[in-house]
């Protein structure tokens, strides 16, 4: 259904829709990395908003500059305080595009989503995250529109033309209310906001093609656009969900007499992205998608770089000078200073003014639990493993540390717990363990590593725990045979230890296990044998 | 400034959305209530999911309350009754608005408790001290959304603010303290990171917000936007006098609460309810005694029953509850379960 033409044409029309409302409609979050596509997406959208303010947002921007607040330079120079505008309130009412959007780290997120509404500015979010990274969650759930410009080559002279003036608008018609509100729920889109975009972009459309009133086709234009990304669920899957007065969305749509709610739904069915008819797996992409955001942020806001006050220094080598601050230190002394008349100069600073900044350097864990869930014991080992899990928790607010779930069974390995605080999320997410299978023990390993040197890049200190009998009988491959499984599982230990993480084995055979010691000192790991591996054994270990 | 030619107006700026046109999430909005009627209660956490309206609610509340009268001239919203202002004031009076001030994660501490005014220190050589947001903050609300991912500290710090009601500055050489008594409301969603048991403790209501599901809410949450997004002035209009009934309603509630009589035996049923649910600590029995007051005094009442108590148990307590690793039970239906024991 959307060809080039197609995806060029959404791609004008939500330009188009936003410069009608960029205050109701939030803005556009684009995914995928920079590129001809994402180019053409931009110029169409200075183009929309052809006389207001287009603004980039560089990743590195300072919170003055962001905010507004005391120009330091221009303050110093005409020694009276001189206030900046902030970047957000000079992109009032116009468009702020982000780039490497799934850097922006929570703080950042909560002032540029204040921003948005105070000054009513269009977000364009670059997002280049792809699988493991995405934007604050905070502010994709701002932006009406998500927009994936695989399709958008060539920009085929699809142009935004000029905007009618506008019309008075009249009320909307309760058809085309329950309409959206059908198609939105029957797609599996939770949550009130997207229900409010799809009705402003729908009231941008009419008012775009002159009308006064929404009509059925604007409804259902606004439902490709904003609900179809969103959906988690095809519709045809929960039928009897729908009120009685509503038709059967499987049937065909009849030729005469089209209600709302058909046309409505059968546009948004029409784009919903491929791959959504495993309702499972629609389901927790949105669920990864919406945690991402969430614990990225988390991952990402206190670590390196993240001030946390000042003291008194001199700045080289690692300390930066904390300027402010130093200024700070400085201006009592200057009426006294000028008095005892040393020095020229309209600041007089002294070495013992010197503030540097101080940074924030907790050492976040974030413990991985990789746990063997092979075999007929998996079950019990998993309960206790979720146990330790959330005895770690419990205490995790103390110690910021954070806990991740493994699970490795069958043909491969399960991330059952994405690196967390949040008890609540464990708990929902660890509510239905699987179990049994064959032992993917290098898959298992592999995935633990990649897992800790992600945590490592983001500035964590990851350790991982690992519970096994050490007996691996599913190769890398995913192929059955001891031999190679073995032989892989040596190989994966090995690139543990070559990215010198720390690691600790817990053999949880009735006896000793020597597959599971080799391992263990393979991977430079310490072992412990503890059979049977109670909660509360385990999270003594892992907390000590 | 605005692009009419565009057909663009900013118009969801300029309006706030009215506090009686909001749909449902009834628990909040008697928080909130109760908030507004009992100051000393000591803030409101709202857990849930984005975009349930938290911000909205509690925004809608602040702009229905009617304008304060402050000292002219006075940067920390001295009342011109009571203690005279000695911020330099001129002894006038003037009318603003109800404060409501959103905190921005990643706010420093310098911005919220205030600092030395490096402006008047340089040019003056004057110490002087420039009030920060809990100064702006004072006789309104103090909004933080996403308090969950706040640094601990300064959780600390807006809690000791808000439950002493005066801001204490020591340092770089100032010694300043003032005023600062506001309705404190975080908001957060527990699953993106939780509050440390003892920060939480110190709210005195918490409510769980949920997006509406029923489709007739739904319906009716889209029409009301409509409505404002069309004629944001005839909305406002609208609901002026829905607004206003609430107005008088907190009024009538703040001028009532002290008369109204908490019997012993109230007291007591009070202290068994804390007791039985594991809700240790003397601030959830008073917090529970004052929002059922606060309730009673919205209700028109001189007397606190049990009905108020049994309305005011969940939002009081249910963040104080220990976690027990092995109860999965959510703390509303711990709360409910026990008073459905000790008062059948």
């Amino acid at each position: 259904m959307t060809g080039p033409a197609q995806g060029s044409a959404d791609a004008v029309l939500m330009a188009r829709l936003l410069a009608r409302d960029p205050a109701g409609l939030g803005g556009i979050r684009v995914r995928g990395g920079p590129g001809p596509a994402s180019d053409a997406l931009l110029s169409v959208l200075a183009e929309a908003f052809a006389g207001r303010p287009v603004r980039r947002l560089p990743l590195h921007i300072d919170e003055d500059r962001l905010c507004g607040g005391i120009d330091i330079a221009a303050s110093l120079a005409s020694g009276r305080k001189v206030e900046s505008k902030g970047l957000l309130a000079e992109v009032r009412g116009g468009l702020l595009i982000a780039a490497s959007a799934e850097r922006i780290t929570a703080g950042r997120a909560g002032r540029i989503a204040a921003g948005m509404e105070a000054h009513g500015f269009a977000l364009v979010l670059l997002d280049e995250g792809g699988e493991d990274e995405a934007p604050p969650a905070s502010l994709t759930e701002r932006l009406a529109f998500d927009f994936t410009p695989g399709q958008l080559g060539e920009n085929d002279g699809a142009r935004p033309g000029n905007a009618p003036p506008p019309v008075p608008r009249g009320a909307t018609d309760a058809e085309v209310l329950a309409a959206i509100e059908t198609t939105a729920r029957l797609l599996g889109v939770a949550g009130t906001r997207p229900l409010l975009f799809t009705l402003r972009a729908a009231a941008a459309a009419a008012a775009l093609a002159g009308r006064a009133v929404i009509s059925t086709q604007d409804a259902a234009e606004a439902a490709r656009l904003v609900l179809a990304p969103r959906a988690t669920q095809m519709p045809a899957e929960r039928p009897q969900e729908l009120p009685p007065d509503n038709t059967d969305p499987d049937r065909a749509p009849p030729e005469t007499s089209q209600t709302p709610e058909d046309v409505v739904l059968e546009a948004a069915r029409a784009a919903l992205p491929p791959g959504l008819e495993m309702l499972a797996a629609g389901r927790m992409r949105q669920d990864a998608a919406a945690s991402q955001g969430g614990a990225g942020e988390k991952r990402r806001s206190p670590v390196r770089g993240r001030t946390i006050g000042s003291r008194a220094g001199m700045p080289g080598g690692q300390l930066r000078l904390a300027l402010v601050e130093t200024l700070r230190a400085a201006a009592p002394w200057q009426k006294f200073r000028r008095a005892a008349g040393g020095g020229q100069g309209l600041v007089q600073l002294r070495r013992e003014d010197m503030r540097v900044r101080r940074f924030e350097s907790r050492a976040e864990t974030l413990t991985i639990f990789a746990v063997d869930a092979s075999g007929s014991s998996a079950l019990a080992r998993l309960a206790e493993a979720k146990g330790a899990v959330e005895l770690l928790l419990e205490r995790a607010h103390a110690e910021r540390a954070e806990v991740a779930l493994l699970a490795f069974r069958g043909a491969g390995v399960e991330l059952l717990l994405p690196p967390t605080r949040s008890l609540t999320r464990a708990r929902r997410l660890l509510a239905d363990l699987p179990g049994g299978g064959g032992t993917p023990l290098a898959s298992g390993l592999d995935a633990a590593r990649l897992l800790a040197e992600a945590s490592r890049r983001r500035g964590r200190t990851p350790r991982i725990l690992l519970l096994t009998d050490g007996r691996a009988n599913i190769a890398a491959d995913g192929s059955p045979g001891r031999a190679r499984a073995t032989q892989d599982a040596a190989a994966a230990a090995r690139r543990i230890l070559a990215a010198a993480l720390s690691a600790l084995l817990i053999d949880i055979a009735a006896r000793p296990q020597p597959e599971a010691s080799q391992l263990a000192e393979k991977m430079g790991a310490r072992y412990l044998h503890l059979p049977r591996a109670p909660a509360a054994a385990i999270h003594a270990i892992a907390a000590s | 400034m605005l692009d009419n030619t565009h057909g663009v107006a900013l118009r969801y700026l300029a309006m706030g959305f009215p506090f009686s046109a909001i749909v449902g999430q009834d628990e909040m909005k008697r928080a909130l209530l109760i908030a507004a009627v009992e100051p000393r209660i000591g803030g409101v956490m709202i857990f849930g999911d984005r975009g349930t309206g938290k911000s909205t609610a509690a925004r809608a509340l602040a702009s229905l309350l009617p304008p304060m009268d402050i000292v002219a001239g006075c940067e920390f919203h001295c009342d011109p009754v009571g203690a005279p202002c000695t911020h330099g004031g001129n002894g006038k009076v003037v009318r603003k608005p109800v404060p409501f001030v959103d905190l921005p994660l990643g706010a420093t501490e310098d911005r919220i408790v205030g600092a030395l005014d490096i402006e008047r220190a340089l040019v003056a050589g004057e110490k002087r001290f420039e009030p920060g947001l809990l100064a702006r903050a004072h006789r309104g609300f103090l909004y933080i959304d996403e308090i969950n991912l706040l640094e601990d500290h300064l959780v600390d710090l807006l809690l000791d603010v808000s439950a002493s009601a005066q801001n204490v500055v020591e340092r770089e050489g100032l010694s300043v303290r003032h005023d600062a008594r506001f309705v404190l409301i975080g908001s957060g969603n527990p699953e993106e990171g939780e509050l440390r048991p003892q920060l939480l403790d110190r709210f005195g209501l918490s409510v769980e917000v949920r997006t509406p599901q029923a489709i007739d809410a739904r319906v009716e949450i889209m029409r009301r936007c409509d409505a404002q997004d069309r004629d944001p002035a005839g909305f406002a209009k609208h609901w002026r006098r829905a607004d206003g009934k609430i107005l008088r309603l907190i009024a009538a509630a703040r001028a009532r609460i002290s008369d109204v009589q908490v019997p012993d035996e109230i007291l007591a049923d009070a202290a068994r309810l804390c007791q039985q649910v594991g809700a240790d600590g003397l601030r959830g029995e008073l917090a529970l005694i004052r929002a059922a007051r606060a309730l009673s005094a919205l209700d028109g009442e001189t007397e606190l029953g049990r009905k108020h108590l049994r309305a005011a148990a969940p939002m009081a307590l249910r963040h104080r509850l220990r976690r027990n690793v092995l109860d999965e039970t959510g703390s509303t239906t711990r709360i409910e379960r026990a008073m459905e024991e000790l008062w059948p």
